[in-house]
């Protein structure tokens, strides 16, 4: 089977959203659905000297991620009606005539990956541009970035390319899911962890629906 | 963090029931705009079109690719040119030219003319005919040009549809031909570093082209924000080259901006309006440490020490008297300006020995920080550290200042709108004055091309221009200006929506946006590009072109056939298109070629960057600048005639600011506000599109010690205050703003509650009407401040 997955340069986002925008576009997406969200991570303090001055200490960065078409997605099993299906390129899809939209994909992923449309009432989530892909092209969000800082292929094309490092903090460990990216980690995803850095833009990236 | 915290880290913090967001589906938007609406057959009404991303003054110019179908639009990518070298990148459009479908089909879009039915500035209108809004228009421009005389009328400045044919080019052209109307200079964006920077070197055109950066070893950003502001399309993106190239990237700002996340090595938070003292000290240091460019000083600059004083001047303070206090007994040392900026002495000190040994060096100044008061002094000050560390005329230097670019740059406008009638000026900040002591104004207020003028403003035109209230300072006094019926007789505001300026209009006059007509635009103020943008769609409801509805104007003032030369926006597209070719494009395709092609623009590699001041650094006496010395003048003859030392010093001085953390006024308003340009919007253009407020939305941004002294909580509303009014808005808490200093982007449009307090969170709400000394430009982000938690 092949397994196609995202590259994200972490270290070169600007944090500009033009992916996620990009995505909504393509996809027709209403407001409160993200099938590409940017997660703004920051952590650290302040300390002040005598003199009035300021001496950060701090961590910061912004984090794109869509559905990363795990190897072993923890959604697929937590559907009861088996609508979500892994298929021979390793896009995990969800079938419609086969979705009830009980959102249990949507608890069980640790991604925030699977979205609920109140439009359609059904679970829905990136599926790597399917269309594009048959057609040669790169997924929207890839092809839109102005940083260049993300990439798409098959997974062992990437990590020949970027190296097999698959996580950044604070996602998830990845040894049981397996997700499908290459990243290359900000300069100060070290500091982030040890200063137990948090989403600070959740507002931005939740599905309301 | 436990393996099981991580685990739910990104995953919503509740599943919330129900919907926070009645959102119609694009689709029920775009049926909302098209009962009756027939598409004309004239346009090819689907496929493919690559064209420039409509024209706002976003800082960028970009490719969009728009798939029509049935003449609408259903989807819109971007430039996917083959390659993507640096020497000729993509033009990759922003989030917020993605977006345009939702500002395109937006239900709110103005759709028919409108005039005033209540009281000024309360908002209510009725629909009337186009026919008698053209007629409205004409008869009152006659009355007060009868009345009052031309000077009377005034077309202020606009930024929000900036494409050649269209915004409020073709309204200038019009009022050139009936006499013309009270000119103005300068801009809100630029005023002090277009002024200022030619007080040292003779001329704005400092910068190098962009593809030089890769040449460069250490880059200061100093509150220079590429990310958010642009600056350029693909001006962050060559950053993240020159940085993968070697360069070590520094942001000085008080914001840990987009790009010193995305581009910087090091981020070094300033207290706004203090940066003149860092880079004071940063001189200390290299004189202090032998570090500076001796022998460049000698031949190239004018008044650093007593020695190089213009003759006539030499007992007057150099530059270096000032650093060493030699003078003012105050040494501009390290300690002096940590107690000053916020920035601990070693790494002032650090940072001026990178900066002047590490070469060669670019210190690249953003235009914010010039937006404040004696905004003078920081372009100055730039300019002569670049100058001094011998960092100009060379490949990967930067001149620092205004820095348009070398060899040429993209033009501005290149539509005819013909010579103004009308010899007299205003800054283009002081058209309130102008309107309520016009006739009192002289050259104290920067009042060029005559002594006095004859009237006040009588009657204001607002093409594309949300300048009138939301973008000009201290709303609510400028709101009170234009309530009053007897200052301004007449208000017609031309826009694409009804912007907080259009609340205030006697008559509304529905623009199309620039994917409904034709128009072509270059670079934004860097780039080696023509862009084309043709109509792809219909005009919605009964919207016209900027131009179309001058055209109809000028039939009623019966000057229709000099206005059009009997050419439509199409036929103008394709002048200024051969225009461009007659200049700076030669190689340029023919008109029917480009648009047959569906190319959208023609561009050329850059493959050997030009360079300002090459010339001069080889040979001074040969190439002498077009300073009054033919040096770059640290100290400047023309300054010191003005006479006012304390606010225009003759050399580069820290000023402290007439708001400040410094002053009495503290202890009511201790926080310093600043109002930065948004991701999410073209300062007020895009600030109602869906998408965009999803994405960014509008807060207040502060530190959580300045929110934890007040109670604030991340999420609760929170009100910003002082004398001239108050903002309320959510609170956002975020380490990403130094504390002391809190961030209310620009461009949200202000919204009065019943107590006049502005929920829309517009930070002129706050902002103050005084302008700079030299430039005569806008201070808006010089604003003191407190804030609270607001309770309903």
């Amino acid at each position: 089977m092949t397994q196609y997955g995202f590259y994200i340069d972490v270290s070169a986002c600007s944090g500009c959203k033009t992916c996620q925008i990009a995505c909504k576009d393509k996809n027709n997406l209403d407001l409160g659905v993200l099938w590409r969200r940017v997660y703004e991570i920051s952590g650290g303090d302040w300390l002040k000297r005598t003199s009035g001055a300021w001496e950060p200490r701090l961590a910061n960065y912004y984090l794109s991620i869509s559905c990363n078409h795990c190897e072993a997605p923890a959604c697929l099993p937590a559907c009861p009606t088996e609508a979500i299906f892994k298929n021979e390129d390793g896009l995990v899809l969800i079938n419609d005539n086969k979705c009830i939209g009980c959102k249990y994909c949507e608890w069980a992923c640790p991604y925030g990956a699977p979205q609920f449309d109140i439009a359609s009432g059904l679970m829905t989530k990136c599926d790597l541009c399917y269309d594009y892909l048959k057609d040669s092209k790169l997924p929207s969000c890839v092809s839109s970035c102005p940083m260049r800082a993300l990439d798409f292929g098959q997974m062992d094309v990437l990590q020949e390319k970027y190296g097999s490092n698959r996580s950044v903090y604070p996602l998830p460990r990845t040894d049981e899911l397996k997700p499908s990216l290459v990243i290359t980690p900000h300069a100060e995803a070290k500091l982030a962890e040890e200063l137990s850095a948090k989403i600070v833009n959740k507002e931005e990236t939740e599905n309301v629906s | 963090m436990t393996s099981r915290d991580r685990r739910n880290f990104i995953r919503t913090s509740s599943i919330l029931g129900g919907s926070l967001f009645v959102a119609p589906h694009y689709i029920s938007s775009l049926s909302a705009l098209q009962p009756g609406q027939k598409l004309a057959d004239r346009l090819k009404s689907n496929g493919w079109f690559r064209l420039g991303c409509p024209s706002h003054n976003c800082g960028g110019r970009c490719i969009l690719k728009i798939l029509v179908q049935d003449g609408i639009i259903s989807r819109i990518e971007t430039d996917d040119r083959p390659n993507d070298l640096p020497e000729e990148p993509q033009l990759r459009a922003c989030l917020k030219g993605r977006a345009y479908r939702r500002r395109q089909y937006h239900p709110d879009r103005l759709r028919y003319p409108m005039k005033r039915t209540g009281h000024r500035g309360e908002g209510k209108f009725e629909r009337i005919s186009w026919d008698e809004a053209t007629s409205i228009m004409a008869d009152e421009i006659i009355r007060v040009k009868n009345k009052y005389g031309n000077e009377a009328l005034y077309i202020p400045y606009g930024t929000g549809s900036y494409s050649q044919t269209n915004g409020r080019w073709p309204a200038v052209r019009l009022s050139n031909l009936i006499g013309g109307s009270l000119g103005f200079y300068n801009s809100y964006s630029w005023a002090c570093i277009s002024k200022a920077t030619p007080t040292v070197y003779g001329t704005s055109v400092t910068g190098n082209q962009r593809q030089d950066w890769l040449n460069s070893k250490y880059i200061i950003m100093w509150g220079w924000n590429p990310a958010e502001m642009k600056d350029g399309t693909n001006s962050d993106y060559l950053i993240k080259l020159a940085r993968k190239n070697g360069a070590r990237v520094v942001c000085i700002d008080p914001r840990k901006t987009m790009s010193a996340v995305a581009l910087a090595d090091e981020w070094i938070p300033i207290r706004p309006g203090t940066d003149v003292a860092m880079m004071s000290a940063m001189v200390f240091v290299m004189m202090d440490e032998d570090l500076l460019d001796e022998s460049f000083i000698s031949s190239h600059c004018q008044g650093f020490r007593s020695n190089d004083m213009p003759a006539g001047y030499k007992n007057q303070e150099s530059y270096a008297d000032y650093i060493l206090g030699t003078k003012d007994s105050i040494p501009k040392t390290p300690a002096w300006a940590e107690k000053i900026t916020g920035i601990p002495a070693e790494t002032i000190v650090r940072i001026a020995r990178e900066y002047a040994t590490i070469k060669p060096a670019m210190l690249y100044q953003g235009y914010g920080m010039q937006r404040r008061a004696y905004g003078e002094q920081v372009v100055r000050a730039g300019c002569v550290l670049a100058a001094i560390s011998g960092n100009i005329g060379i490949h990967g230097g930067w001149a620092s200042g205004m820095a348009l670019q070398a060899g040429g740059g993209p033009r501005w406008s290149v539509f005819p709108t013909g010579r103004n009638p009308v010899r007299a000026r205003i800054p283009s900040f002081l058209w309130t004055e102008a309107v309520i002591r016009g006739t009192e104004l002289t050259d104290k207020e920067g009042l060029k091309g005559t002594t006095a003028l004859k009237s006040n403003i009588k009657f204001i035109w607002a093409v594309a221009s949300n300048a009138l209230i939301n973008q000009h300072s201290n709303i609510n006094r400028t709101s009170k200006i234009l309530k009053d019926e007897t200052q301004v007789e007449f208000i017609a505001v031309q826009d694409q929506f009804l912007t907080p300026t259009g609340m205030y209009a006697d008559l509304l006059l529905p623009a199309c946006t620039q994917l409904e007509t034709w128009g072509l635009e270059d670079g934004w103020k860097y780039g080696e590009e023509v862009i084309l943008m043709p109509q792809i769609v219909e005009p919605a409801f009964e919207s016209k072109s900027d131009y179309r509805i001058c055209a109809e104007i000028a039939k009623k003032l019966d000057v229709y056939e000099s206005y059009t030369q009997g050419m439509d926006e199409k036929a103008w597209t394709r002048k200024l298109w051969n225009a461009f070719k007659q200049s700076r494009f030669p190689d340029l395709p023919d008109f029917e070629t480009i648009v047959e092609s569906n190319a959208g623009l023609h561009s050329r590699p850059v493959k050997n960057p030009k360079i300002s001041f090459e010339d001069f650094r080889n040979n001074p006496a040969a190439n002498p600048l077009k300073t009054a010395s033919g040096k770059v003048e640290i100290f400047s003859t023309e300054l010191h005639r003005l006479n006012n030392p304390k606010e225009i010093p003759p050399i580069p001085k820290y000023i402290q600011e007439w708001e400040s953390p410094f002053d009495a006024t503290v202890s009511r308003f201790p926080l310093q506000v600043i109002g930065p340009h948004y991701m999410g919007r073209v300062h007020s253009t895009h600030a109602n599109v869906d998408w965009l407020k999803e994405a960014f939305p509008q807060r207040i941004f502060i530190n959580p010690i300045d929110a934890a002294s007040r109670n604030i909580k991340d999420g609760k509303l929170i009100k910003a205050f002082n004398d001239r009014g108050a903002v309320i808005l959510k609170a956002r808490i975020t380490n990403s703003i130094m504390p002391g200093v809190i961030s209310i982007p620009q461009g949200a449009w202000w919204q009065a509650d019943e107590d006049g307090n502005d929920i829309g969170g517009s930070v002129n709400t706050i902002s103050s009407e005084r302008w700079t000394p030299l430039a005569f430009g806008n201070a808006q982000h010089t604003i003191m401040a407190e804030a609270k938690l607001y309770k309903q």
